[in-house]
């Protein structure tokens, strides 16, 4: 079970450097377009943020960020991904070929976005799948 | 059951040799992604005008080649899927275990080394 280190320095550190991962995080996410960086970069700093809540603040992280919430975070990412992936398929075109699904606006366009929700849903997929691998080793189980 | 395991992935593993014969050589400049009527042209050439990316890496990942991401996704989902499959107990005592689905994990806790 994952229990607290009783030092107030490691408290108090983690949760002030904490916000900050997350802000970096969602940068490195979204700023996938223009330099190094995107979903899975992004959703692994995600995870460590989360990681550091369990291991400096102990139960009380799991009040912040559930043990279901890991595993619930993947699929949904997951699923997220596959239908903006196959949507296009409904309308005639290719995997992730946007410009088919929505006809009236500029392909360019709709790939740009395309680009930025696909690296979206991937840091969560990838935020949430760490999580809960890293719970299943430290906990061992649903108690 | 193990034995059929490890037949099929030799013959897998066999299968995926045989066709990495057909790839071709590390570097060759005639190679189909590597020439210039490849695709590594076309990606250098029109990654920017095609999707308003500056950086064709992303570019390349999440959309020429975004099927082959959406796998990768898919791995890291299974990985976390199988490890809770593996590691999580649901509240049985330990030994009552009436299928063999958990018998991958025989104790609750890491044995200390």
């Amino acid at each position: 079970m994952t229990s607290r280190y009783d030092s107030i320095f490691l408290d108090r550190v983690a949760r002030a450097i904490v916000p900050v991962v997350q802000i970096f995080a969602f940068y490195v996410i979204t700023h996938g377009h223009y330099s190094p960086g995107g979903g899975f970069q992004g959703g692994v700093i995600l995870a460590a943020s989360i990681i550091l809540l369990r291991i400096s603040t102990g139960e009380e992280s799991f009040e912040r960020f559930p043990r279901q919430a890991g595993i619930g975070l993947a699929g949904v990412g997951a699923l997220l991904f596959a239908l903006l992936g196959f949507l296009p398929l409904l309308f005639g075109g290719a995997f992730l070929e946007y410009g088919m699904a929505i006809p009236g606006m500029d392909p360019v366009t709709l790939r740009y976005w395309g680009i930025f929700f696909a690296e979206l849903f991937i840091g969560f997929l990838v935020w949430g799948a760490l999580v809960a691998i890293y719970d299943a080793l430290t906990t061992g189980g649903v108690d | 059951m193990r034995i059929l395991a490890v037949v099929l992935m030799a013959l897998l593993g066999g299968a995926l040799a045989w066709g990495a014969q057909g790839l071709p050589p590390r570097g060759d400049p005639g190679s189909p992604a590597s020439s210039h009527e490849g695709v590594s042209v076309h990606y250098i050439e029109n990654a920017y005008a095609e999707s308003r990316t500056p950086n064709m890496v992303t570019a390349v990942l999440a959309d020429y080649r975004g099927f082959d991401t959406f796998g990768e996704a898919v791995v890291v989902v299974t990985a976390a899927v199988a490890c809770l499959l593996i590691l999580l107990r649901s509240g049985a005592p330990a030994g009552g275990a009436s299928t063999g689905a958990g018998g991958g994990a025989p104790g609750r806790r890491k044995e200390p080394s």
